[in-house]
């Protein structure tokens, strides 16, 4: 399959003519909400990924995120991406926070003029009237030092929550993004919850069948609280972060730069868990931090060095 | 001459960040004018999130045309010099100017037009704006060179008068169009110029002048609270900040679930504040008070309420929190800014953010009640595992530290309880300690065990749980309520008020401006706090350098000094910070396998390693990691690292001496900035200082105050001429009252660390001895003059001396001001380099002991003019 990723994005495109872009006239459910942006993201020329298949903290670990922004050629991606975090756990008692929930996830490179209309387009989509709603763009870097990367941006406001995150990505992995990505992050159940006019998460309606969030999370959430803060196993967390660690060092060294970004991330998230077991010491958390660091951006590093070749034929103002 | 208008569009620029731009955008503009010669009017620099706006008015159309004179050699020299010349120039010869017999070139630089001096520095100074943080962005950034702005930059408008002045930067291109709101207005509006430009973006929902929509959220939001009957608490800050996020501000009050109110005002207030930027409001008065019990509002309400109306525009009002606890009585109502004028009147818009409201203070609420279930004694459990500094241990080494120094400070006497200060926070902060009348008798958390407790009880108590309430969850999400939550848990578990203030007030004073405490357990505690800091990190050599204070130091410094003058505390600086050293060191050697013994005469910490109860090694410390020694007997010589691992010693500490001095002179240089801000002279604080021995920052102060009333008479003015014209005479004749010393720059010994810290310190005891041995038998007839200042020297030093005993240090300065006439009198009809050399060594001996006298007080040497 071939996919034409410089194809003009948005600026010429009349977004309401389509049939998709209708603003919905009754609040969405959140798999609707989900094929909705699907949509609309596909409209505007984005690849529209599955999520990445392992445990991951953020939508922005997905590699097409990290690996994608760096590097010259043109990418347009939109995927939803189950993000874990183990300390927000609250074992279900709390209606905000999750050990587990869904980012939606736009990354376009390079960043289009239009962005933010674009965005403010999909709110319409998804059904947020900006002239009964309060949209707001409310500075809010971005740093993640974990994957060495930074960017400008907004949290975005819409009545006073904060519900997407918007970033100009200027380096990632210590390199300068050369171009500059747009990443949005939405997060989904805080816009459900908002558009549905919900007060609790596991009230959300899933689908238009009477299935709710709950149905689906609820014992989920509950277990992996507990099996998050309570019950796995330290002895094999630290064996598997060591694991990742060597596995990742072997991987850079066999020159499979994505093989070993896996690892990267596998021990990101095994540290997360060690956290939230609390068996690491505020001291240990730097170091450890640092080994993380490491390896994500000796991933970054190697996928660098593997295509700057290849890039630099194809894009000659790129290499200086 | 022509009005200029330049707008910079842009993606949302931080609120933060605006204030600067508008002073930075003016100040590269008139650099551009200046350079080019250009003279504008008045200037006018407007931002609002999505765009900068300046406005010149009378720019002239043209640059002056100008006429460039240089000089060349003379129409004599040489014909190298000639050519030299011409090709510097690029001018022939028959273009030269003669005059005098010298070559001129003459240039004229014909007069530009303004547009296009104006379409170069556009590009320029958006080139060199120094935005805080600036990115790049689209396809352009492939290029690490690409323009950097704060956001993506997406319009020029530059008009001067109704032209365009055309410029492109970073494929924008400049124009006559631009944008309105974001949601009420689509589509582009033409701008003419700088006449038309504010008020077509009104008519497209953008107010562009920042002052206006600043006073629009100051009033609206004052309106909003007044139709709801409450009473806004004013923020400027909060006021510039949502100006900042807004083009079209519309304030809305929303409500919240009263139960809320049961968490803490000021963490309700931080909580909309700074997370969401709300506005809050109080209620109006106790009588309509509702909710809360009505009890705990005093009417402060109705004062404040009473301020707002005045003060309408001060700049950054300290929003009514911590002294002001439970004076004021929070309304269970917000008010949030909103950026458009919605279609349904802002019914959704507040009910968004009162959800949103409500999680944030559903999280509070559940850090109060779960904070409130652990006494603060557990929770100071868990401080070992916070470090206080890498070197210095954790903050549970620290508040072991505090407690032992605020008991000593008890039991010392140096703090106590003064039926001055005694009541003194109770009344200042209302509220949690308000008169009993005022509180519930009916809560059964009033009635705490131990209000009996000694005041030394009271202040150990308080210092081991002031840190306590940094493990909390509260304080680990707003760490800027230290100190204020550690005080609410503390009367929540029934502690004493006075613990509990002591708990709240501890970090006290932060700054200068800020309220220095008076209650007796506080001061302990505070003082405590402080010495301790400053004692650990000047004990570690750690002082600050330069610039460079990363732990705070001087503003301990200042805070101590602060203190002990609000509360005229009476101790030596020098022994308080020794007794940190020794409790620190006492505590360090816990930590070995060694014992502390204690100090032995020259400062070194003394340590003997027991076993099976029979002392088998002892080590003798006078600096740890720097040197030490060990005793022969012990029968081998320790290094360093032995030291380290044997001793498990953790931090480096500096000798006493060199402690002591370094932190007298850091003392003397806080109490300078802190007194000059008082109108206090440095030289006079120097003056004292120059005396040495005195860490009593009260009496000394007494001192300099006296000292600085007297060099402002006649007496002081004429008494200090006399003293240089004998100092002088004595530094002449390089007269030294003893005649063992050498001459100076000799026997100075340089220190090695193990000195008595107190050998260098003049003891004014001496002082009288030395003078005594070295006057020399006056074996002839005094002149009368002579005999006058004999006697009037022997009077008044009695007076002086009994004066400074009693710390009256006026009566000291007018017993010294009786030797103005007799000093005076002696320079008149005396010759001291009489030829006769015991008239002269006696006379010299005479103008020393005069000298001396007058060192009695102060330094005079020291004082200017």
């Amino acid at each position: 399959m071939t996919v034409d990723l410089k194809r003009p994005i948005g600026q010429s495109r009349r977004i309401m003519a389509d049939t998709t872009q209708t603003p919905p006239t009754t609040p969405l459910c959140l798999q609707d909400m989900i094929l909705r942006l699907h949509a609309y993201w596909s409209e505007q020329g984005c690849l529209i990924l599955q999520p990445l298949d392992m445990r991951v903290g953020a939508g922005t670990f997905h590699p097409a995120t990290t690996l994608r922004s760096l590097g010259p050629e043109p990418w347009n991606a939109a995927y939803v991406q189950p993000s874990r975090r183990p300390t927000d756990g609250r074992y279900g008692e709390n209606p905000n926070r999750l050990q587990h929930y869904y980012q939606y996830q736009v990354i376009m490179k390079p960043s289009p003029a239009n962005l933010q209309d674009l965005y403010l387009q999909s709110l319409a989509a998804i059904g947020i009237d900006p002239l009964l709603h309060d949209v707001r763009f409310v500075e809010d870097d971005w740093e993640s030092p974990t994957l060495g990367a930074w960017g400008l941006g907004w949290e975005v406001w819409c009545d006073g929550m904060e519900v997407t995150q918007f970033t100009y990505f200027q380096q990632m992995g210590g390199f300068d993004c050369k171009p500059v990505a747009g990443e949005l992050t939405y997060g989904l159940e805080r816009l459900a919850m908002y558009i549905q006019g919900v007060d609790n998460v596991y009230d959300l309606a899933f689908n238009n069948h009477g299935v709710t969030y709950g149905d689906v999370f609820l014992d989920n959430e509950r277990q992996m609280s507990k099996w998050n803060f309570e019950v796995a196993d330290t002895d094999s967390l630290f064996e598997g972060f060591r694991r990742a660690e060597a596995e990742c060092l072997r991987s850079l060294e066999a020159g499979v730069p994505i093989a070993a970004y896996e690892q990267a991330i596998e021990a990101s998230h095994l540290f997360n868990l060690l956290q939230a077991r609390g068996v690491i010491s505020v001291q240990e958390r730097a170091s450890y931090m640092g080994r993380v660091r490491d390896l994500a951006r000796g991933s970054c590093e190697a996928h660098m060095a593997k295509n700057a070749d290849q890039w630099a034929a194809k894009y000659p103002e790129w290499s200086k | 001459m022509s009005d200029f208008l330049l707008e910079l569009r842009s993606e949302e620029i931080p609120a933060r960040m605006q204030a600067g731009a508008r002073a930075d955008l003016e100040k590269l503009f008139r650099k551009q004018l200046d350079s080019a010669g250009l003279q504008a009017g008045e200037i006018t620099v407007w931002s609002t999130p999505r765009r900068l706006a300046l406005i010149a008015r009378d720019l002239p159309l043209a640059t002056q045309a100008v006429s460039e004179e240089s000089k060349g050699p003379k129409t004599s020299a040489p014909e190298q010099a000639l050519e030299g010349f011409l090709r510097k120039t690029g001018l022939s010869k028959d273009q030269l100017t003669e005059r005098d017999g010298v070559w001129f070139a003459i240039t004229e630089k014909p007069g530009r037009a303004t547009k296009d001096v104006l379409a170069e520095a556009i590009p320029a100074i958006i080139r060199a704006f120094p935005w805080p943080k600036s990115q790049r962005w689209g396809a352009d950034s492939l290029s690490t060179e690409s323009l950097r702005w704060v956001r993506p930059l997406s319009g020029i408008v530059a008009i001067l008068g109704e032209e365009l002045v055309e410029c492109e930067i970073g494929g924008v291109k400049s124009g006559y169009a631009t944008r309105g709101h974001r949601f009420h207005h689509e589509g582009e509006i033409t701008i003419g110029g700088a006449s038309d430009y504010a008020e077509k973006l009104r008519a497209c929902h953008v107010i562009v002048d920042h002052v206006e929509r600043e006073a629009m959220v100051r009033e609206k939001a004052k309106a909003a609270a007044d139709a709801a009957g409450l009473v806004l608490v004013e923020d400027e800050g909060l006021v510039i900040e949502n100006a900042g996020l807004t083009e079209w501000p519309v304030p809305l009050l929303g409500r919240f679930d009263e139960a809320f109110l049961d968490v803490p005002p000021e963490v309700i207030q931080l909580t909309a504040r700074v997370n969401q930027k709300y506005f809050v409001c109080t209620k109006p008065s106790p009588l309509q008070g509702r909710g809360r019990s009505g009890a705990a509002a005093e009417g402060v309400g109705a004062a404040s309420a009473a301020d707002s109306a005045v003060n309408g525009g001060s700049h950054h009002p300290q929003t009514p929190s911590s002294e002001e606890e439970g004076a004021y009585s929070l309304a269970n109502a917000f008010i949030c800014t909103a950026n458009i004028e919605a279609s349904d009147g802002g019914t959704a818009i507040v009910d968004g953010n009162r959800k949103v409201l409500a999680a944030r203070l559903s999280d509070a609420r559940f850090f109060w009640e779960q904070d409130k279930k652990k006494p603060l004694a557990e929770q100071a459990q868990k401080l070992s595992r916070i470090t206080f500094h890498e070197k210095l241990g954790t903050v549970a080494d620290k508040v072991e530290r505090v407690a032992k120094l605020a008991r000593w400070l008890v039991e010392e006497g140096i703090v106590k309880n003064s039926p001055r200060n005694g009541e003194g926070d109770h009344a200042q902060h209302g509220g949690g300690d308000s008169p009993p009348s005022a509180v519930p008798t009916d809560s059964p958390l009033h009635h705490p065990a131990g209000e009996d407790l000694s005041l030394a009880d009271q202040a150990e108590l308080a210092a081991r749980l002031c840190k306590a309430d940094l493990v909390t969850e509260m304080v680990g999400e707003f760490p800027e309520l230290q100190g204020l939550m550690g005080g609410y848990y503390a009367r929540a578990e029934g502690l004493p008020d006075a613990v509990a203030d002591a708990i709240r007030d501890h970090y006290k004073p932060v700054g200068q401006g800020d309220d220095v405490p008076t209650a007796p357990v506080t001061v302990a505690v505070a003082l405590a706090d402080k010495l301790d800091t400053l004692g650990l990190f000047f004990g570690a050599g750690k002082k600050p350098t330069g610039s460079k204070d990363p732990f705070a130091l001087r503003r301990a410094a200042l805070a101590i000094i602060e203190l002990v003058n609000r509360n005229a505390l009476r101790l030596s600086i020098v022994d308080a910070l020794m007794e940190v050293r020794r409790i620190w060191l006492e505590s360090l050697s816990e930590f070995s396998p060694f014992e502390f013994c204690g100090f032995d005469e020259d400062g070194a910490a003394v340590f003997a390693q027991v076993e099976n109860r029979k002392i088998y090694r002892i080590t003798r410390i006078t600096y740890f990691f720097t040197d030490f020694t060990a005793s022969p007997g012990a029968g081998h010589w320790w290094n360093k690292r032995a030291l380290e691992e044997e001793l498990n010693v953790r931090a480096i500490v500096v000798p006493p001496f060199e402690f002591v001095s370094g932190l007298r002179d850091f003392f003397a240089d806080r109490l300078k900035v802190q007194q000059r801000e008082a109108g206090v002279r440095h030289d006079l604080i120097d003056a004292v200082f120059a005396l040495g021995g005195e860490d009593d920052l009260v009496r000394l102060l007494a001192r300099v105050n006296a000292l600085q009333a007297f060099v402002g008479t006649d007496d002081g003015t004429n008494l200090l001429a006399g003293y240089k014209r004998a100092a002088n005479i004595l530094k002449k004749e390089a007269y030294t009252a003893n005649p063992n010393a050498g001459s100076e720059g000799e026997g100075v010994v340089p220190p090695t660390g193990e000195e008595d810290p107190l050998v260098l310190v003049d003891d004014p005891a001496f002082a009288d001895i030395a003078a005594q041995f070295a006057r020399p038998e006056g074996n002839y007839d005094r002149e009368p003059a002579e005999q006058v200042l004999v006697d009037a020297l022997g009077a008044a030093e009695p007076q002086a001396d009994r004066a400074i005993a009693a710390e009256d240090f006026t009566g000291a300065m007018a017993a010294l001001a009786s030797l103005r006439g007799p000093i005076d009198a002696f320079f008149d009809g005396v010759t001291v380099n009489d030829p006769d050399p015991t008239k002269r060594a006696s006379r010299l001996a005479l103008l020393d002991r005069f000298r001396a006298a007058v060192h009695k007080v102060a330094d005079f040497s020291r004082i200017e003019g």
